[in-house]
């Protein structure tokens, strides 16, 4: 390894600085070896280090009385349901990987965020995606879509987890850049709960699962760095993963935590052998020596270098006991897995990696991780001029449009809001027979198996928004959530991030980044919903400029009564369909000014925080004493398409007659877009009861129409439209 | 009764008929694929996944794995025998059932709510339900397409062996009602003893009250009748 020459060239290629570099010197007191270099590289990436971002994500509101561990501190979040039961879930980004191999890059962040739960005792029960990708009528956009769905489905399917949610939204900034965010949701026994430090000096270090190869090696570093035309050739640093092996590896680690064979363990995704050995001994302030000639590999003449960077999927490290490692050893190999001893805890805080004699890299632990000692940096950040322009372009004087029927027949039919069936029928959404309510409604239900518990969720941002009003954005993105989750009946109670952003270097992008970390902080406070952890994606730009700042949230809510969930379709004929908040609304950032106007201006809608709280607890209930039979969140394309969309009841096609005062311009009615609003529907008799709630809440409602069984939809004396055209314009879908 | 699940690695709905049996009382164990006992059963269930993760094709590797021979000697001797989706994969792999499942018409996988048709009474799996019934049993699959030679075909019509065929919510058998280009739209075969049924809809997935349809309890209770 001696003969390796650390050049410049050398160090620029594994991305670090000219300080960084001096730092490694000064840690180690000499030069580091090129394993030490490729460790450094990895760990100090911005994909692994955070150390761009983790003094504005220190920030973000952690605390909560059910967190049983805080954010960053284990694999994935982790809450306390009650009856001894914990659920485990986050979201990660794989942006890059999918730009340039989108299935291998879908699938095997299906397959990572996957480890992240069960590498803590936790069985995956559900699985959600956020997708964005450029413009759909791009043929390079349409494969990029359906090579990402098939990845992700393909992965989700075999591996037996009910994928049951997400979002797929589609705007230019996001062309060359998609983004794939991925979430996974476990649940897990509180005394079953497997922790990520090492302990206990003279235990043994075992890898388990896969066979190591060289694919992914330098994951993390190209994660860090800009796309470009070059990236093409970096498609090497894309891993491919093996949903059949996973499975089998979920099962023997499950076994192996349970039969309490399991002193620590962790995933290894992004920087392999290096991140899980470095963190490891780091949070357990122990040491950790490993042989990497131990390392089963697949390829042959693999280097050190190459072992150690390795991104192959699909493995674990697994601190045992030395009494216990036979017995481990067996459910492995009853799984058909290896189980190999490749190394031991130390007592010196080391590092410390072997090849075979050969000592070749020790470095002290704590230094390489994110709460050690590795670089953390304040970046610059500037408001952008370009929100100037955005917020003071006059939307208020453009012309109503000659006839609403048309709008409504375009918006409905538009990428950002047409049916995603093609999509989720893709992904097996019913295995384990939990799944409460399927796809397609606000958020997803899944029981708890064997309580009467069940669990809420959803997966939001409007990237259009943040990048009017990156605060505002994310703050909406925040609500917005948690407003799905209660509409299916489920009381929001923790949230887990993936933050996309372009380059941080930039003051611009770091702004928003900074703005939207603000927005999320106070909606968190607001509403009461902890940030468990997450994933922050820089970088996501293309040749154009940086995409919108997406901070993407995904949110976790509770219900005691898996009977009481509630989706967003209507029921019954002659229900009376009630909006509940405002029938004010604005242009500001809406589908409707993309669609009718082509433009992207304006502000974003305001929310007050205290009224989406009561808000949020009506809903919950009218849910809970049964006063509704339907319940949808207001968001793209206005009160209209919220309307038809609740009509669009997947077991019989409804039809509904609106008739209600205008005081704006009808079209800010009907398409404008606002926070804080639920539409509900239900029994003619239950009006009262609403009514007297919805002012107890202090909450604005107007009672709009009727749900009917006819054909049509009639809007005022301005639409009538055929039910069957509106909805297969809908379900015309994307793909 | 008696029932066994069997699990193969990568089998995922192994749990899920497992939970459905126990849920409406019935004594269930859980028979890893390198198991040689059955344990005794009075039915045997191949249940769905991606038994060796469906390298090669669906259910081509499980048949070698040993507990198999002891599914085909029960059934043989005329135990019953029902193959969920990877298990109705596996059942035509190893030659209890004719025919195969070919990738999907649209190449695609597809989980959905799906209609199906009772097309004879003449079965242990339909016999209490009635000729004509239409059950929504969700498919969930991506190699679900039957196909046989016409010759097979001709026996499977003549013979009544086709159980389930795919239909529209009137029970129409259309082109439309097919979600994946099977042959003759058939969801569901029985071999000619008619102890043995391969169907690629999951009755497992709508037998329990936490999801939305119910239909698959048809197919339990007619089970449960025939073996009373």
């Amino acid at each position: 390894m001696k003969d390796y020459e650390i050049t410049p060239k050398v160090i620029a290629e594994h991305n670090l600085s000219d300080e960084e570099y001096e730092r490694i010197t000064n840690i180690l007191n000499r030069e580091p070896t090129i394993v030490e270099l490729g460790i450094f590289s990895v760990m100090w990436s911005e994909h692994a280090s955070y150390k761009n971002s983790v003094l504005l994500l220190k920030t973000l509101p952690k605390e909560g009385s059910s967190l049983l561990a805080k954010a960053g501190e284990e694999n994935a979040g982790l809450i306390d349901i009650g009856h001894g039961l914990a659920i485990s879930f986050k979201i990660e980004s794989h942006n890059h990987p999918s730009a340039l191999e989108p299935y291998h890059g879908a699938a095997t962040g299906v397959g990572g965020i996957l480890r992240d739960i069960f590498t803590m005792g936790a069985r995956p029960i559900a699985a959600l995606n956020s997708l964005r990708f450029g413009n759909p009528g791009n043929p390079k956009v349409q494969h990029l879509l359906k090579e990402v769905v098939r990845g992700i489905a393909d992965y989700g399917n075999c591996f037996g987890v009910p994928t049951v949610g997400g979002e797929v939204y589609f705007d230019d900034s996001y062309e060359g850049n998609p983004l794939v965010n991925a979430m996974a949701v476990g649940i897990v026994k509180h005394n079953k709960i497997a922790r990520s430090a090492a302990s206990g000096v003279g235990n043994a270090v075992l890898i388990v699962g896969a066979k190591t190869g060289r694919d992914g090696i330098h994951g993390a570093t190209f994660a860090s760095v800009v796309l470009s035309e070059k990236s093409e050739e970096k498609r090497t640093a894309v891993q491919v993963g093996d949903p059949f092996l996973e499975k089998l590896l979920l099962e023997a680690t499950l076994e192996a935590i349970d039969e309490e064979l399991v002193v620590a363990i962790q995933d290894m995704g992004a920087a392999g052998i290096t991140c899980s050995t470095s963190e490891m001994a780091g949070k357990g302030n122990v040491g950790i020596e490993i042989d990497v000639a131990l390392v089963p590999q697949r390829e042959t003449d693999m280097t050190p270098y190459e072992i150690m960077l390795s991104e192959s999927q699909e493995r674990m490290l697994v601190i045992v006991k030395p009494e216990n490692l036979e017995q481990i050893k067996s459910i492995f190999t009853k799984w058909e897995l290896d189980a190999v001893q490749i190394g031991k805890v130390t007592d010196d805080k080391m590092l410390r990696v072997f090849y075979g004699e050969e000592k070749v890299a020790e470095i002290p632990a704590e230094t390489l991780i994110l709460g050690g000692s590795a670089p953390v940096y304040k970046r610059e950040s500037k408001y952008p001029e370009y929100l100037d322009a955005l917020h003071n372009y006059d939307i208020e004087n453009l012309p109503e449009p000659d006839t609403y029927q048309e709008v409504l027949l375009k918006l409905i039919a538009s990428s950002n809001i047409s049916s995603r069936h093609q999509i989720y029928q893709q992904y097996d959404h019913m295995v384990q027979i939990g799944t409460v309510v399927e796809p397609g409604s606000d958020a997803a239900v899944v029981r708890i198996p064997d309580t009467d518990l069940a669990i809420g969720l959803s997966t939001d941002c409007n990237g259009r928004y943040c990048y009017l009003d990156p605060y505002l954005g994310a703050l909406l993105a925040v609500a917005e959530s948690a407003r799905n989750v209660a509409c299916s009946g489920a009381k929001p109670i923790a949230i887990t991030n993936c933050l996309n952003f372009g380059n941080p270097y930039k003051p611009e992008v770091y702004y928003c980044f900074k703005e939207s970390i603000r927005g999320m902080s106070d909606a968190c406070k607001a509403l009461g919903t902890p940030v468990t952890g997450g994933n922050v994606s820089f970088y996501n730009e293309n040749p154009e400029g940086a995409i919108y700042p997406t901070p993407v949230i995904g949110m976790l809510g509770l219900m005691t009564d898996y009977r009481k969930a509630t989706t967003q379709y209507f029921k019954h004929e002659n229900d009376i369909i009630v909006l509940l908040g405002s029938l004010k609304a604005s242009f500001g950032g809406s589908e409707y000014l993309k669609i009718q106007h082509n433009i992207i201006a304006g502000k974003p809608p305001i929310v007050d925080l205290e009224e989406e709280l009561h808000l949020q607890d009506l809903i919950l209930e009218l849910i809970d004493k049964g006063l509704v039979n339907s319940a949808h969140d207001i968001s793209e394309g206005g009160l209209l398409i919220a309307v038809l969309e609740s009509c669009f009841n997947p077991e019989q096609l409804f039809g509904a007659k609106l008739s209600f005062d205008l005081e704006l311009n009808p079209a800010k009615i009907y398409f404008g877009e606002a926070a804080g609003r639920i539409l509900i529907s239900a029994a003619k008799d239950k009006y009262n009861s609403i009514k007297e709630a919805a002012m107890k809440h202090g909450i604005e409602y107007h009672k709009i129409g009727i749900v009917s069984a006819n054909s049509s939809f009639i809007v005022n004396n301005h639409i009538n439209e055929d039910m069957a055209i509106l909805h297969s314009a809908w379900k015309q879908g994307i793909i | 009764m008696r029932i066994s699940v069997v699990t193969f690695p990568g089998s995922n709905c192994d749990y899920d008929a497992y939970r459905v049996c126990l849920s409406r009382g019935h004594q269930t164990k859980l028979i890893w694929h390198k198991d040689t006992d059955l344990a005794n059963p009075d039915l045997v269930i191949l249940p769905g996944g991606f038994s060796y993760g469906d390298y090669l094709r669906g259910g081509a590797l499980a048949r070698f794995s040993p507990i198999v021979n002891e599914v085909i000697s029960f059934a043989k001797k005329g135990g019953l025998l029902l193959g969920i989706c990877n298990g109705f994969q596996i059942l035509t792999e190893c030659g209890l059932l004719p025919g195969t499942l070919l990738m999907n018409e649209s190449l695609l996988f597809i989980c959905k709510h799906q209609y199906i048709r009772v097309e004879t009474e003449a079965s242990p799996f339909t016999q209490s339900i009635g000729k004509g019934k239409v059950l929504d049993v969700p498919i969930a699959h991506k190699e679900g397409n039957f196909y046989t030679d016409s010759v097979t075909l001709k026996q499977l019509q003549d013979n009544n062996q086709i159980i389930f065929r795919y239909c529209d919510k009137q029970g129409e058998i259309n082109l439309q009602s097919n979600p994946n280009g099977s042959l003759d739209n058939i969801a569901g075969i029985c071999n000619p003893q008619r102890n043995i049924l391969g169907m690629m809809p999951h009755p497992e997935r709508s037998a329990t009250d936490t999801v939305p349809t119910q239909d698959g309890r048809w197919i339990f209770e007619a089970i449960e009748k025939a073996l009373e």
